[in-house]
């Protein structure tokens, strides 16, 4: 008990954070016309890849005058976060360019 | 200056945090949607900028120019080839796209925890697991997912699934204890990481293989909330407030999506993982089941050409053939001679949630001939006629009056109250609910068999020439 204690208060701001994110994303999500769900999903997605950020952050940091697994997998990390950025946002543009294209028509 | 840099790299999370919320947000109205990505894109990139240049280590380090060099060389690969996969992919390709893309995210995740575990400046234990497993289980769970949509990887249900994928989530739960009880780094601690790593991979594999077609949608929507939560997780390793704010941010909204989507189809998430659909066996009901009438070609032209009110309901066999600029073709040559065509769109049709709309869309077919289920059902008593396209299970009645139904209780596309509907279909094959549907042996019903592109293309020659 008392840890958990501990860790709430080390922890609060955190927290604080992670709850109201949820609702908010609850919010902006519940009313979505089903139209928009995969360009949606998509773009959450692509915003997802802010694991980026750590990857630049490990990457960043990295001792690079030995070749180590650290490195290796740092490029990986880095790489596969901005696939998923890149790509996600480019596919979710490429979904709504359609939808565009068919409204002014 | 230090300190400055301190300021503005926060200062700037918070603008992409923003800009993140803002971004989902205009992605949820049509008419916004594309400014709403570019939004969240242009927030993604301003936090990686300032990461790149104001972030330091504990040590108030910058990073090194060299690193900086290595990086932006990685990031400008990853961003060519993204983009030119993105842009080049057939837009039926798309599901499966957005899948392989999810578990990018995930690998990522699960790699930055892995490595971080090691760094003994990280106090944070609980998290850089969690961060790992949700990860490791994002990443191979979403590429089950690509081979599965991409068809060359079939599903593969067993009963044993059930036991063997609890035990395994029951030895993570103890893994994840003990490195957590153990304490400081000890001796074996990494190496019962990587066991960890390998046995959450896994995972992410026994969870998404017994999972078939139609729930695709709910597990890919699924795992992409866990590619938010692993980067969340990530996120406080670093105490990095972007992170933590977006991937918890799309965490939530890919959850509530996850559940939006299980209740059009009248199920609950649980029923989804363990895969019950298939399981269940055949729907017992006894019955009176009609015979099939089929309609020729020519026959189905005269009937949708001379009529007033068509309604179309496209399903995955539509999306399977490709056939969705052919039947924009037909709704344009039907339009032409004085008939009302709409589309009526289930939520759950095709391979994703919208997967229909995006489709059509694609094809050229107006926004406003696109009408939800709850729209459009009722307009069909009043149809004169109802095309079902490769859809099966949505317009399945038994969903409504047959209560021993495994489908009973999704809603569906009423076609059954339609003045007369015609059906093209591969073969007699059922869905994938694996149930019997009624509408078929309607006698309002004709079938036309066939591969979908090929049925629709006759069928437009076949009305040209009347």
């Amino acid at each position: 008990m008392e840890q958990l204690l501990h860790f709430f208060d080390a922890n609060k701001e955190a927290i604080f954070v992670i709850v109201l994110s949820v609702f908010l994303g609850i919010e902006v999500i519940s009313n979505v016309p089903s139209v928009l769900h995969t360009p949606l999903m998509s773009g959450a997605n692509a915003i997802s890849g802010v694991i980026i950020i750590g990857g630049i952050i490990l990457l960043g940091h990295a001792d690079l005058s030995k070749f180590t697994l650290e490195v290796v997998l740092g490029i990986l990390a880095v790489l596969f976060g901005t696939l998923n950025v890149a790509g996600g946002f480019v596919v979710t543009d490429r979904m709504l360019e359609m939808f565009r294209k068919k409204k002014r028509n | 200056m230090t300190q400055y840099g301190q300021i503005i790299l926060d200062f700037s999370y918070l603008v992409a945090a923003i800009l993140f919320v803002i971004g989902l947000k205009l992605l949820s109205k049509p008419e916004s949607a594309k400014k709403g990505n570019l939004y969240a894109a242009g927030g993604m990139v301003l936090a990686m900028i300032t990461t790149l240049i104001l972030h330091k280590d504990a040590h108030g380090k910058g990073i090194p120019l060299e690193n900086i060099i290595l990086i932006v060389t990685v990031i400008a690969v990853g961003t060519v080839v993204g983009a030119v996969v993105a842009r080049r992919v057939k837009m039926t390709a798309m599901p499966q796209l957005v899948s392989f893309y999810n578990a990018t995210g995930g690998a990522a995740s699960a790699l930055v925890a892995l490595m971080e575990f090691s760094n003994p400046e990280n106090s944070s234990t609980l998290v850089t697991l969690l961060g790992l497993v949700i990860g490791s289980i994002a990443f191979s769970g979403s590429m089950i997912a690509y081979g599965k949509l991409d068809g060359w990887i079939k599903d593969w249900l067993s009963p044993a699934m059930k036991y063997i994928n609890i035990i395994i989530l029951l030895v993570v739960t103890a893994l994840v204890a003990y490195l957590m009880v153990a304490g400081d780094p000890f001796m074996d601690a990494e190496v019962l990481v990587y066991i960890l790593f390998g046995i959450a991979l896994v995972y992410g594999v026994f969870f998404v293989m017994p999972i078939g077609g139609a729930d695709m949608p709910v597990v890919i929507s699924l795992l992409n909330s866990f590619t938010g939560i692993a980067a969340a997780m990530a996120g406080f390793i670093y105490s990095n407030q972007a992170m933590i704010l977006g991937g918890i941010f799309v965490g939530a909204a890919g959850t509530i999506l996850t559940v939006l989507m299980c209740r059009a189809m009248n199920r609950s998430l649980i029923n989804v993982i363990i895969g019950a659909f298939g399981g269940g066996g055949a729907a017992k009901s006894d019955k009176e089941i009609g015979t099939i009438k089929e309609i020729s070609l020519s026959d189905a032209a005269v009937l949708l050409n001379y009529t007033s009110k068509v309604v179309i309901v496209p399903g995955y066999g539509l999306a399977a053939a490709q056939a969705q600029h052919t039947c924009s073709e037909l709704d344009k040559l039907l339009s032409e001679s004085g008939v009302e065509v709409k589309y009526a769109i289930h939520p759950v049709a095709g391979r994703m949630p919208g997967h229909m709309n995006v489709l059509l869309a694609e094809a050229d077919v107006p926004y406003e001939k696109l009408v939800e289920m709850d729209d459009i059902n009722p307009e069909l008593p009043n149809t004169d006629v109802v095309i079902v396209i490769g859809a099966n299970d949505v317009v399945n009645p038994a969903a409504l009056d047959d209560p021993s139904s495994p489908i009973y209780g999704m809603p569906i596309i009423n076609a059954h109250e339609a003045k007369n509907i015609i059906v093209m279909k591969r073969g007699m094959g059922k869905g994938y609910a694996a149930i019997e549907n009624y509408l078929f042996y309607d006698d309002k019903t004709r079938m036309l068999f066939g591969n979908a592109k090929e049925t629709l293309q006759k069928l437009v020659s076949e009305i040209k020439s009347l």
